[in-house]
């Protein structure tokens, strides 16, 4: 096995999790001077079945809610000590903790100005728990609570855009990342952990069971997400909108969004529906074009 | 078993006890002479399976706990990787 992984093997994620590979990649890039407070959610349960944990690096597991609290708690007990200098505190939930049941958690955190980092992993709706929809299920999208059929295409509302929650809270740093370009996320967790103050980093992570994908092509969806227009990856520093920037451009012409769509399970009800694909195809347009994109 | 105090745990990166290699029903095999060192899929493996001591050596899999997902043989830029039936 790999030694150096500060997350290390045995964890019991599925084959081909994209959010276990986003771990790895966030504790490399931060090193092992790192707290980790996480709520609730696959990678929790997949890391730390006890007696035993897969985290190499101090950590605790804390409610659904509450990963943002704690690791504010974290920061003021470090600070009260003396002790913060030279420590990173990264909070960590996946999209059900984060966007609906530690919503209010998180915004607190970003408004009293803790230095943490948040990390949000998200693979768009409650799946350890049997693949509910989330706020961040897309539309279209099948899941057990959002299923297909004759009076249904699936999840219909789109995603609630969190990032940009986040960002009208005028954090140290905020962006959006996709495990599939994975230099580009662990820069971001390397920037956003050296400004002092609040910040939010949204990494996308295919879940081949809940999206009922081949295992093997964890890397390539989360790579096409982006080269479709589908997730777009931005950046905002210092809570100034002005320094807001896409930092990483779809190739020109963008990839059709079906190509995304058609190799995922839990879209394949909409690819006999022309209607939907196009309303998909002009959402992702509309929101290519806010960001300047084209 | 003896509950620790808060349920804590001291001992870091134990899950390696557990063996997921049993989980495996493809297994990846590297042909070390199409590899040229990238290291892409000592990164993207979620199972931190591989690594790679020397540039002699070459990457070599834990089949002690890689799951077979395929991932290190679809990014391997070479194609130097094959996922092969596993038999038992
Ligand atoms: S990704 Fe392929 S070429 Fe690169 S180190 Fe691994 S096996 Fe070798
Ligand atoms: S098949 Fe999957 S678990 Fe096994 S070495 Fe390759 S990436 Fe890692």
């Amino acid at each position: 096995m790999n030694e150096e992984s500060l997350f290390a093997s045995g964890h019991t994620a599925c084959a081909g999790c994209g959010a276990t590979i986003a771990l790895r990649l966030l504790l490399a890039a931060a090193g092992k001077n790192t707290i980790v407070c996480q709520v609730t959610g696959c990678m929790e349960v997949v890391s730390t079945g006890y007696p035993n944990t897969a985290w190499k690096v101090p950590y605790i597991h804390v409610a659904f809610e509450n990963a943002a609290a704690v690791a504010s708690g974290v920061d003021a007990a470090l600070k009260a000590k003396g002790e913060r200098e030279g420590k990173n505190i990264i909070a960590l939930g996946g999209d059900g903790g984060t966007y609906d049941i530690g919503l209010q958690a998180l915004s607190g955190m970003l408004e009293r100005g803790h230095d943490v980092l948040y990390v949000c992993y998200d693979n768009e709706a409650y799946m350890n728990t049997g693949i509910q929809r989330s706020s961040a299920t897309p539309y279209g999208a099948s899941t057990t609570t959002s299923p297909p059929g004759k009076f249904s295409i699936g999840e219909d509302t789109p995603k609630k855009p969190l990032a940009e929650i986040v960002a009208a809270h005028r954090p140290s740093y905020v962006a959006t990342a996709s495990v599939g370009y994975y230099q580009d996320f662990q820069t971001k967790v390397k920037k956003a952990l050296s400004k002092k103050g609040p910040s939010f980093i949204l990494v996308y992570t295919p879940c081949p069971t809940g999206w009922r994908t081949p295992s093997e092509k964890t890397m390539e969806i989360a790579k096409l997400a982006v080269d479709t227009g589908y997730l777009i990856l931005w950046e905002m520093e210092n809570g100034d909108r002005n320094t807001l920037k896409v930092t990483k451009m779809p190739p020109k012409p963008r990839k059709p969004v079906e190509e995304y769509l058609k190799i995922q399970g839990r879209f394949r009800h909409l690819m006999n529906k022309p209607e939907e694909l196009k309303k998909i195809q002009e959402l992702v347009d509309a929101e290519c074009k806010r960001y300047g994109i084209e | 078993m003896k509950i620790t105090i808060g349920a804590t745990v001291t001992e870091a990166g134990s899950s390696v006890r557990n063996k997921t290699g049993g989980w495996r029903n493809m297994r990846p095999v590297t042909d070390l002479a199409k590899c040229k060192r990238c290291g892409i899929c000592i990164i993207v493996c979620p199972d931190a399976v591989i690594s790679m001591k020397t540039r002699e050596e070459g990457p070599k899999t834990d089949y002690d706990y890689c799951k077979g997902c395929g991932i290190c043989a679809n990014e391997c830029p070479f194609k130097a990787i094959e996922m092969q039936q596993e038999e038992r």
